[in-house]
């Protein structure tokens, strides 16, 4: 059984915030939706997991049981201790003591908040909160986890220990869907989805959407903005030229997953 | 060389706990560096300290040459997180707002953000924000501009505005100090300081922080039980697509792969940033 949307839709009044998105869920496997703020990534997040109506399309989730979702803020009970936040959505999702017990043991020591266990909610650090609002929603074993911006903020230390659990989930049969607003994300992923305004701009594998760039990419070192279609990486500038036609001086060069996604944004501006 | 912005062996306690431990940091003109730090590492303490909003317990901090003050604050540009913008007036209104408060006579509204001069802030997507944020910052042509994850949340090409915008002020001459989590942002930096407990812990050009530092990649048909056994062994697996990366070598990866009757293709493969940075930051502070 595979999840997700086809064609979906969601209009908020005359607001168009997910336009024609179709998204794809294999169990065990992790795909990652990119985009910045406004892009719908949240929108398209609640369609999936149904607190948003589609106004367009189709979604194909599994039951309400079988779903773990956290949304960008919190996800968690500040005024409950880590266990007590565990024990809480054992008993909404009908999970039974012994297992429970378990369970929790098992994610508390995945993510390293074993020594935290009787503290507050509200006294972790954020990184920890988000680590723990994710083993939240594993506690339950989901057949569908969808997870809104559970890295943003996070140092890459507490990031890497939260991708191991998301990366642990989809080993043992999980799809799970993450959006992120940090691009070199996406490589964590088998699918990426990159929205922009509502719209998907690129669709497919890392190296698929790597492979889609039309044309060439060049490097140009120097203060001074080449001709064409640039942007600046570092201290040099990079320059996308679709028909080939790389400005002299420019050094020809294979295209970067950063690449890919600002010409995919360059791309679908043109469009408009 | 005189820095704009400079720290020596600063130190800050606070009762027994030491928030910054000796720190040596400086920012030269036309520089963009990267402070980089797990949460609770100290950057935003550091960062006060600099701008003379706390004062060091040992060590020294100087700012434009000479102690931190109102007046050097007066030459400093700084964009929180927060952006510092008002939301309920518009886009003119923040700008002469702000020039006003730092004395500027005469000043136009910047092409970036001209186009919106009456639109509410509160109104404005996110990268627009950014973008008058930083246009304020830069209104008074600053000697140093501090910027607190200056392209978080925002898209593709926002964030490639905000980079020009930086790049074109720091080849005017302006140093900029970067705090960020965001590794592809602190790869365009010149020069990175990673933070942790406290202490810097590894400095230098990307190359330099990076060092020779190397990661097993494992390439293989079956990567979810590939996953399992080097998980299974306490490992921190990072997942790329099918292709799996681990701290280590790759005989003690391999030895573990077979002895799980597993296969795959293992080689050393050298670190990126954030690899590097895990390992950096958990050597210096174990958990």
């Amino acid at each position: 059984m595979t999840w997700g949307l086809e064609g979906g839709t969601v209009t908020f009044g005359a607001k168009t915030a997910v336009d024609d998105v179709t998204l794809q869920v294999t169990p065990g496997s992790v795909t990652v939706v990119v985009g910045g703020d406004g892009a719908g990534k949240s929108t398209l997040l609640r369609a999936l997991v149904g607190l948003v109506r589609l106004s367009g399309g189709r979604a194909q989730r599994p039951g309400k049981q079988a779903i773990g979702y956290i949304p960008a803020t919190a996800g968690l009970y500040v005024d409950l201790t880590v266990e007590e936040n565990l024990a809480f959505v054992a008993r909404a999702y009908g999970v039974s003591g012994s297992d429970c017990r378990t369970r929790s043991e098992e994610l508390l020591e995945r993510i390293g908040l074993t020594e935290t266990r009787s503290r507050l909610g509200g006294q972790l650090s954020g990184g920890m909160q988000r680590k723990l609002a994710v083993a939240m929603a594993l506690l339950h074993r989901p057949e569908l986890l969808v997870l809104d911006e559970p890295t943003t903020g996070v140092d890459p230390v507490s990031r890497a220990e939260l991708w191991r659990l998301l990366s642990g989930a989809a080993a043992e049969g999980t799809g799970v869907v993450v959006a992120t607003t940090y691009v070199d994300e996406a490589n964590r992923g088998s699918t990426v989805l990159l929205m922009d305004q509502g719209k998907t701009i690129a669709a497919g594998s890392p190296s698929d959407i790597i492979g889609a760039v039309p044309g060439t990419m060049g490097v140009v070192r120097g203060s001074d903005r080449p001709p064409g279609q640039s942007w600046r990486w570092g201290t040099s500038w990079r320059v996308w030229a679709p028909a080939d036609d790389l400005p002299d001086g420019a050094e020809p060069v294979a295209p970067t997953f950063a690449d890919a996604v600002m010409v995919a944004a360059l791309a679908s501006q043109q469009v408009v | 060389m005189q820095y704009l912005v400079g720290a020596r062996s600063a130190t800050i306690r606070f009762g027994d706990f030491t928030a910054v431990d000796r720190v040596d940091l400086e920012v030269g003109s036309g520089e963009v560096v990267g402070l980089l730090g797990a949460n609770g590492a100290g950057k935003t303490t550091l960062i006060r300290m600099l701008l003379g909003l706390l004062i060091p317990t040992r060590g020294s901090v100087s700012l434009f040459g000479g102690r931190p003050s109102r007046a050097t604050r007066r030459r400093l540009g700084y964009v929180p997180q927060s952006l510092g913008l008002y939301d309920d007036l518009t886009v003119g209104e923040n700008w002469a707002f702000t020039t006003a408060a730092f004395g500027i006579a005469e000043s136009t509204l910047p092409e970036s953000v001209a186009g919106y001069r009456h639109e509410l802030v509160g109104d404005l997507s996110l990268g627009l924000k950014r973008r008058l944020a930083f246009a304020v910052a830069f209104s008074h042509d600053p000697g140093l501009l501090v910027l607190d994850e200056p392209t978080s949340g925002v898209g593709p090409l926002s964030s490639s505005h905000l980079w020009e915008d930086i790049r074109a002020s720091a080849e005017r001459g302006t140093g900029v100090l970067v705090t960020t989590h965001n590794m592809e942002e602190a790869e365009q930096c010149d020069r990175l300081v990673v933070m942790a407990e406290g202490r810097v812990v590894a400095a230098g050009t990307l190359g330099q922080v990076i060092g020779d530092r190397h990661v097993v990649q494992v390439d293989c048909a079956d990567w979810r039980g590939v996953f399992a056994a080097l998980d299974g062994d306490g490992l921190i697996v990072q997942v790329h697509g099918s292709r799996l990366r681990v701290p280590g070598t790759p005989e003690h990866v391999a030895g573990l792969l077979h002895r799980h009757d597993l296969g795959g293709d293992v080689s050393a493969v050298p670190a990126n940033l954030e690899e590097a940075f895990v390992d950096i930051v958990t050597k210096a502070s174990p958990r």
